[in-house]
């Protein structure tokens, strides 16, 4: 049986800054449900031996060497942004810290 | 803010026994940021003054732009990793740690959750007594900082009552390293000092590799401590606290003392002690609460899709392996035998946090004893008098240059401590201070002598004992003569004059 239940559903809307009805929750429920339950069945058949795959490729790598490129200059940083103070955005006050 | 009860420090130890635990982060000193060719402003030489002028589309997680893992500072990650006595992980992977907030624009910051780049590690830690200290290390990560939020509106500045917030993300994107202890057992009443000089051995380390300023007032070292007491013989841990915004060693230790005196307090009257985050306030020395520990660590982290596994050869890390410096314990026993220092002298040099100046000093020239004199002495007083940094008034090339003409006797120590001042005020080299003040010593035997018989004529009763044999008596002829040469003449051989001229 899932483990997504209707709280579980409304919590990771409240985590994702999503406002959900109860109409959604409940069909959300049952949807995200269904796709867990299927990622579960993989599970079935992975054994120790298996590496969690991220990546559909086995690559690994892909860095780059340590030399300053191209930066933006302000305006350019600033120009889509909903608001500024010609050199910081300004955003609402969020009740919080810096984590 | 009602000030919280605090139990007596030994008391609490009698009854409680602290356990410890730390984060901390290092801002690596790479010409670029992590994840984006942006110039890094931790980088010692870039100077990044304007805010949102250190930024490139990734810092902003602009649409279709994509990080790529910066090279150099995985090199650095694993060099730090190894001077922990950690295991490197053949491959490693990046996560998102989700979270909605503006110091980040992606809304997620790229950290590494599940298979970090470091990890299982020692770091052997040495008090001031030189007692040494095993703290385990559990790992080692990369990840990215995050931008600078300033608050503006309501009266205090901070985050209450704020109207808005400005976001400066020249910091978005700096590399970072977070290292994270086990819990620390049995450190006891010395929990404190352990703090401190944990705190001060990570920087030495990361110093002594290169890889970042490690100034903390800057913010290039970070530290959370956490704090945690349980009843003496109990197994099961307490509950712990977060502090954060610890910005100086001073602070690591004085956190942790008063984190232990406020849980006591509690513990003893029968209260349960919250798990949060707490903030260090330097001014008041007092730490207050910050968030709760609940939805906010629900971070929902999973691999990071855009950037693949770091897998670095075993070449790679058998070449920086070979690269590291010498552990800072095994090189502090090494240069305390080399140079001759009975415990207090080198532990005075230690503390003083001069070890760095006077090796250098040591390297540039000077005989090891002159090095810390002047070091702990002369300059360590006039940084006092400034509340400066020691290092940042006179390069450790001045000091050995100065040594070399008190030794050749060019500068007696009263005239080498004038150039120390005058190097200091800005008056440019030793040699400079030396003939812009005329401070040399006069080795002229000419002028010298002119200026013994002009003394001895003046005191006759000196000149009477000093042929009767009463060498002694010398020294008020001697006074007279340093006086006149304006303290610029080497007392030893004027001595020798004075014995000369008065047998004659």
């Amino acid at each position: 049986m899932s483990e997504i239940t209707p709280e579980r559903v409304a919590h990771l809307a409240m985590l994702a800054r999503i406002a959900l009805t109860d109409d959604e929750i409940e069909k959300l429920t049952g949807e995200l449900g269904a796709i867990v339950d299927s990622v579960a069945k993989v599970q079935e058949v992975a054994t120790p031996e298996v590496a969690a795959t991220s990546h559909p490729i086995p690559l690994t790598g892909g860095m780059r060497p340590d030399v300053p490129g191209q930066t933006l200059t302000t305006e350019q940083a600033l120009a889509g942004a909903p608001d500024h103070d010609g050199s910081r955005f300004r955003v609402t006050a969020i009740l919080g810290e810096e984590q | 803010m009602a000030k919280a009860e605090l139990m007596d420090f030994d008391k609490a130890l009698e009854l409680f026994e602290p356990v410890l635990g730390f984060e901390v982060h290092v801002e690596l000193s790479t010409q670029t940021k992590m994840f984006s060719d942006a110039p890094n402003p931790a980088f010692g030489g870039h100077e990044i003054s304007e805010p949102n002028t250190a930024i490139t589309p990734v810092c902003l997680g602009l649409p279709g732009s994509l990080p790529v893992v910066n090279e150099t500072a995985v090199r650095y990650s694993i060099s730090l990793g190894l001077a922990l006595g950690c295991q490197i992980a053949p491959t490693s992977r990046f996560a998102r740690k989700n979270y909605f907030y503006p110091d980040l624009a992606k809304n997620y910051q790229i950290s590494q959750y599940d298979e970090p780049i470091a990890f299982e590690g020692m770091l052997e830690v040495e008090l001031e007594d030189g007692t040494l200290v095993q703290v385990p290390i559990e790992r080692a990560h990369m990840e990215e900082d995050a931008g600078k939020l300033t608050h503006v509106g309501g009266s205090t500045g901070r985050i209450q009552g704020a109207e808005y917030s400005l976001v400066d993300y020249n910091r978005a994107g700096v590399p970072l390293v977070e290292i994270v202890t086990k819990p620390i057992f049995g450190a006891e009443h010395r929990a404190p000092e352990l703090a401190k000089a944990y705190v001060s051995t990570i920087r030495d380390i990361v110093r002594a590799l290169g890889i970042s300023e490690a100034r903390m007032e800057r913010g290039n070292l970070r530290c959370d401590a956490n704090v945690s007491l349980r009843p003496r013989g109990q197994v099961a841990l307490g509950t712990r606290t977060e502090t954060k915004n610890v910005n100086s060693l001073r602070s690591v230790e004085r956190a942790v003392r008063y984190e232990i005196q406020r849980q006591a307090a509690i513990l003893a009257k029968g209260g349960t002690i919250t798990q949060e985050t707490r903030h260090w306030h330097e001014d008041t020395g007092a730490t207050s609460p910050g968030r709760p520990k609940s939805d906010a660590d629900d971070y929902r982290y999973f691999p990071e899709p855009d950037l693949l596994p770091v897998a670095p050869t075993p070449q790679l890390i058998a070449e920086l392996r070979a690269a590291l410096p010498e552990a800072p314990a095994a090189r502090r026993r090494r240069l305390k035998e080399e140079w001759g220092f009975s415990d207090l002298e080198f532990r005075d040099v230690v503390n003083s946090g001069l070890l760095v100046e006077v090796t250098d000093t040591v390297a540039a020239g000077a005989s090891p004893q002159q090095a810390r004199k002047w070091w702990t002495g002369e300059i360590a007083r006039i940084a006092n008098a400034q509340n400066a940094e020691p290092a940042a008034l006179i390069s450790p090339q001045h000091v050995a240059e100065i040594v070399a003409l008190v030794e050749s006797g060019s500068l007696t120590d009263r005239l080498a401590r004038q150039v120390v001042e005058g190097v200091i005020a800005g008056e440019g080299s030793p040699a400079d201070v030396v003939s812009a003040r005329g401070l040399e010593v006069v080795s002229d035997d000419g002028a010298l002598i002119a200026a013994v018989d002009a003394a001895l004529a003046q005191q006759p009763d000196v000149l009477e004992k000093i042929r009767d044999g009463k060498v002694q008596a010398a020294g008020a002829v001697i006074g007279a003569v340093m006086k006149a040469m304006g303290g610029k003449a080497d007392a030893a051989r004027v001595r020798e004059l004075v014995l000369e001229r008065a047998a004659q």
